[in-house]
């Protein structure tokens, strides 16, 4: 009988629960390989600050080192930091396209009264326009879709006249974006047919 | 042989005959693994399958990776399931030097495991098997061997030499954790003998594409 409960008992879940870094994803202990060492300890020490310890103490560091050669080590150290000013480079570039760089929605009049709205600019903003035409056909029950424009990118279509809600939506939804980045456009067929009322 | 990002692909259910029968296969090729396979891959649950490149297929549960599979070779584990059940895969280490080499996504090389602070199987039957290489207990209190009595996962490839073809997840010197898995493309025996050339290869390591796959 006991061991019937035993048995139970290990049906218990035993799978480990490990911390990543919020950082660079990886477990910790190998941030110290990648490009944002400083932000992540950052984080560690915010979030975790007994593995810090672990992790970052003098005691810790020498520890680690004393097992290289000082060649090694040396060689170790210019990786590690030519590693951190690509990230930063690749940073900055990061930010200067954020910048830069604007999404348009525009309203398109198909026929008379018949309206699409178009997004084009979101890959800039680190954006998959295939995921995020999904999320617009869900949040506004209606077609969106991905399609290639002739200048080469691509664009998300959406059914309808949705311009507002897809900027209210992003600037919700997609941080990333700054408001001011977000443009309006309209793109009416024929001119002045009805625009004198 | 995952170096660069990988896009998901689209999820298909598994049917469940080919889920019972992966089941089947990972208890075969990891033994240690039978008494958490109800855990790994509930029989209720559905297992999915993503296409990915390199024709590799990727197992997972809801947005859990668990396995990946390259054509027809053995079943390896993803790094975030070798993190939940670390002491039930065949094991080697790597010396401090080799890890920066390791995860940037470089084949890794005999040198790497024979030097000090590397570790290969001895072949005894005293040896014990094991994972992560920090002593004392751990931060769950259990898992890492304190140099006294039992170490979990103990006898697992104590005894023998690991052979060219299977796979093998690589712990790091100084690393409580696994930093890659991949197959040997050498014998451990053969890797102490030549002590140079590559051992492991079609390997996935921390950061690489598979890692960052985002599978939901
Ligand atoms: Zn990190």
């Amino acid at each position: 009988m006991a061991d019937v409960e035993a048995a139970d008992a290990s049906h218990e879940p035993q799978s480990r629960h490990v911390v990543y870094c919020g950082v660079c994803t990886l477990p910790p202990e190998y941030c110290e390989f990648g490009g944002t060492v400083k932000k992540c300890q950052e984080w560690l020490k915010k979030n975790n600050s007994t593995m810090y310890e672990r992790l970052w103490s003098e005691d810790a560091l020498a520890a680690a080192t004393s097992s290289l050669s000082l060649d090694a080590q040396k060689r170790a150290e210019k990786d590690a930091h030519k590693k951190a000013l690509k990230a930063e480079a690749a940073e900055a570039k990061q930010a200067a396209t954020i910048a830069s760089s604007k999404v348009i929605i525009k309203r398109v009049e198909r026929n008379k009264r018949k309206f699409v709205t178009t997004v084009t600019g979101l890959e800039n903003f680190g954006l998959e326009n295939k995921k995020v035409a999904k999320d617009l056909g869900k949040k506004f029950a209606t077609g969106a879709s991905v399609t290639k424009v002739p200048s080469g990118g691509e664009e998300i279509v959406v059914q309808g006249d949705v311009s507002e809600e897809i900027e209210e939506f992003f600037l919700e939804k997609f941080p990333v974006i700054p408001e001011d980045n977000i443009e309006l456009v309209e793109d009416k067929k024929k001119k002045g047919s009805g625009a004198g009322g | 042989m995952f170096k660069k990002d990988i896009s998901p692909g689209s999820k298909s259910k598994v049917k469940s005959s080919v889920q019972r029968a992966i089941r089947t296969q990972l208890v075969q090729t990891y033994p240690l693994l039978a008494p958490h396979i109800d855990e790994i891959i509930p029989k209720k649950e559905q297992l999915d399958a993503m296409k990915i490149p390199e024709r590799v297929t990727l197992y997972l549960i809801g947005l859990t990776p668990l396995f990946y599979q390259h054509m027809t070779d053995a079943l390896l584990p993803h790094l975030k399931l070798v993190h939940r059940f670390p002491t039930c895969f065949p094991s080697l280490r790597i010396d401090r030097g080799a890890i920066r080499f390791v995860l940037s996504g470089a084949t890794l090389m005999a040198p790497g495991l024979t030097s000090t602070g590397g570790r290969l199987p001895t072949g005894a039957d005293t040896e014990k098997g094991g994972y992560g290489e920090l002593g004392g207990k751990g931060e769950e209190g259990k898992l890492y061997w304190d140099g006294e009595g039992e170490r979990e996962g103990e006898g697992w490839y104590g005894g023998r030499e690991l052979e060219k073809g299977e796979p093998v997840v690589v712990c790091a010197e100084g690393k409580l954790e696994a930093c890659a898995v991949g197959l040997l493309s050498m014998g451990t025996k053969e890797c102490k003998e030549k002590g140079k050339g590559p051992v492991v290869e079609e390997g996935h390591y921390l950061g690489d594409g598979l890692w960052r796959l985002v599978t939901e």
